[in-house]
């Protein structure tokens, strides 16, 4: 059907983004697809070792669901996305299709990372979250594809994660966040993924941050560090959301508190976080 | 982009009502629900999914009905402010909205009653932190929300958190 309507066509998953897009007239579609009516696309579940979401669970099922608690980040933006009415109709494929700059879903998944069953007349494919995702608004989604699933390898033992964004207000877009997930051999940092989101058009991958973690334990001076890194790696346009550097310095504070939390959880202590807003 | 769209059938029960029609397919639930059906009690607040005026419970959860096509509840049932009275008796909800002053122009009360309605029947003892995330999608411009948060507190206290016909 998408090989024959082309590159006009749009899915309709959650329609959160989408609807109001059409509304402003931003997206004009020549053909709307609704996702809706084909069964069995709303999952959670464990797969050998991996956790698999269909494309089209929303943010509510997986902010309820008892085997997406046990990667505490995926909990943190499942259950902090918009609002209760919002989360309940809009989906982890939706979001992770339309690849909104200030898009929650992103960041997480390239911490973990997270890959993405593309669909289409050829058969299934699966792309790297990294690799999925080319630019603001574009992806590796071709136009006669769709997303059929998303999945991630639980982190191994030892490891916490953490996701913390910052918005004005609950239905909207966050104006940063950090997503830290880390992995400890006894005090000291194995492994460290840092991706800010938000404050560039896709999230960023902080390597120096990472770096300034790794090998290294959690005090107050590297976690100062990896944060004035995530400052450093920041790349934000000022808009109504704040200047440049507001941001900057909302990602460096969101950064240092997440790094906090991950390895808090990675000791095994259970803390629990969401979006932060007024 | 064509003038006139071929209308598509549609049929949902809505306040427990089955309603068959043809619609437009750009027809929002909102639209839908106000201009075809006459239930006006649904507002059109900011009409950018913001605000949460037009909270409907699609199967059983809740939504913002602006930013739901009519299409897409076809099979579906709503549930909006005017279903929530029984036999002319105001739902404790709505009653305690009233007694608590948990309003004042009543722009945005038909979409946070429906929001306190679905927390309190999922959650019968909310605790203030669940009440205000429950309610973090519903915008009021007059109150300030203590009083509404006094009101869906009051109601849980009191109880009056049956589900109609439970």
């Amino acid at each position: 059907m998408l090989s024959q309507l082309g590159s006009e066509a749009k899915l309709l998953a959650g329609g959160q983004s989408l609807v109001p897009l059409m509304k402003l007239r931003f997206a004009n579609p020549e053909h709307l697809v609704d996702l809706n009516f084909v069964p069995a696309g709303s999952y959670v579940r464990e797969q050998g070792e991996s956790l698999r979401f269909g494309a089209l669970t929303c943010h509510a099922d997986i902010e309820h669901s008892e085997i997406a608690a046990k990667i505490p980040i995926l909990h943190d933006c499942a259950a902090g996305i918009a609002d209760v009415q919002i989360r309940n109709r809009g989906t982890i494929g939706g979001s992770v299709a339309e690849a909104d700059p200030s898009g929650d879903w992103g960041a997480v998944l390239l911490t973990l990372p997270g890959q993405v069953h593309c669909l289409g007349p050829g058969g299934e494919r699966s792309v790297p979250i990294a690799e999925f995702m080319l630019d603001a608004y574009t992806t590796a989604l071709q136009p006669s594809e769709l997303i059929s699933e998303i999945s991630v390898q639980p982190p191994p033992p030892a490891s916490g994660g953490c996701y913390l964004a910052f918005k004005r207000t609950a239905p909207v877009y966050a104006s940063a966040s950090a997503a830290v997930q880390l992995t400890m051999e006894g005090d000291i940092v194995r492994d460290a993924a840092i991706v800010l989101g938000a404050v560039g058009l896709l999230p960023i991958k902080a390597t120096e941050a990472e770096a300034a973690l790794k090998g290294k334990g959690i005090s107050p001076q590297t976690m100062e560090a990896a944060a004035e890194a995530a400052r450093a790696a920041a790349d934000p346009q000022p808009d109504m959301r704040g200047s440049a550097d507001y941001k900057r310095a909302l990602v460096a504070a969101l950064t240092k508190q997440a790094i906090e939390i991950a390895a808090r959880r990675a000791g095994g202590e259970h803390v629990e976080v969401s979006h932060l807003y007024a | 982009m064509p003038e006139n769209f071929e209308r598509v059938p549609i049929r949902l029960t809505v306040n427990g009502k089955v309603h068959s029609l043809t619609i437009e397919p750009r027809t929002l639930l909102v639209e839908l629900l106000r201009e075809n059906l006459d239930l006006t009690g649904t507002h059109v607040g900011c009409d950018t999914s913001y605000c949460g005026a037009c909270t409907v419970l699609l199967n059983g959860r809740s939504v913002k009905s602006c930013t739901v096509l009519a299409v897409q509840a076809d099979g579906g049932e709503v549930l909006t402010v005017e279903g929530l009275e029984k036999d002319g008796q105001l739902h404790p909800i709505q009653r305690a909205f009233g007694d608590a002053y948990g309003l004042q122009c009543g722009y945005c009360t038909p979409g946070l009653l429906i929001s306190a309605y679905q927390l309190l029947s999922k959650n019968s003892n909310p605790d203030d932190k669940a009440i205000r995330k429950a309610i973090a999608g519903n915008t009021c411009r007059c109150t300030g929300y203590q009083n509404i948060f006094k009101a869906i507190k009051a109601a849980a206290a009191s109880g009056g958190t049956q589900v109609h016909g439970d």
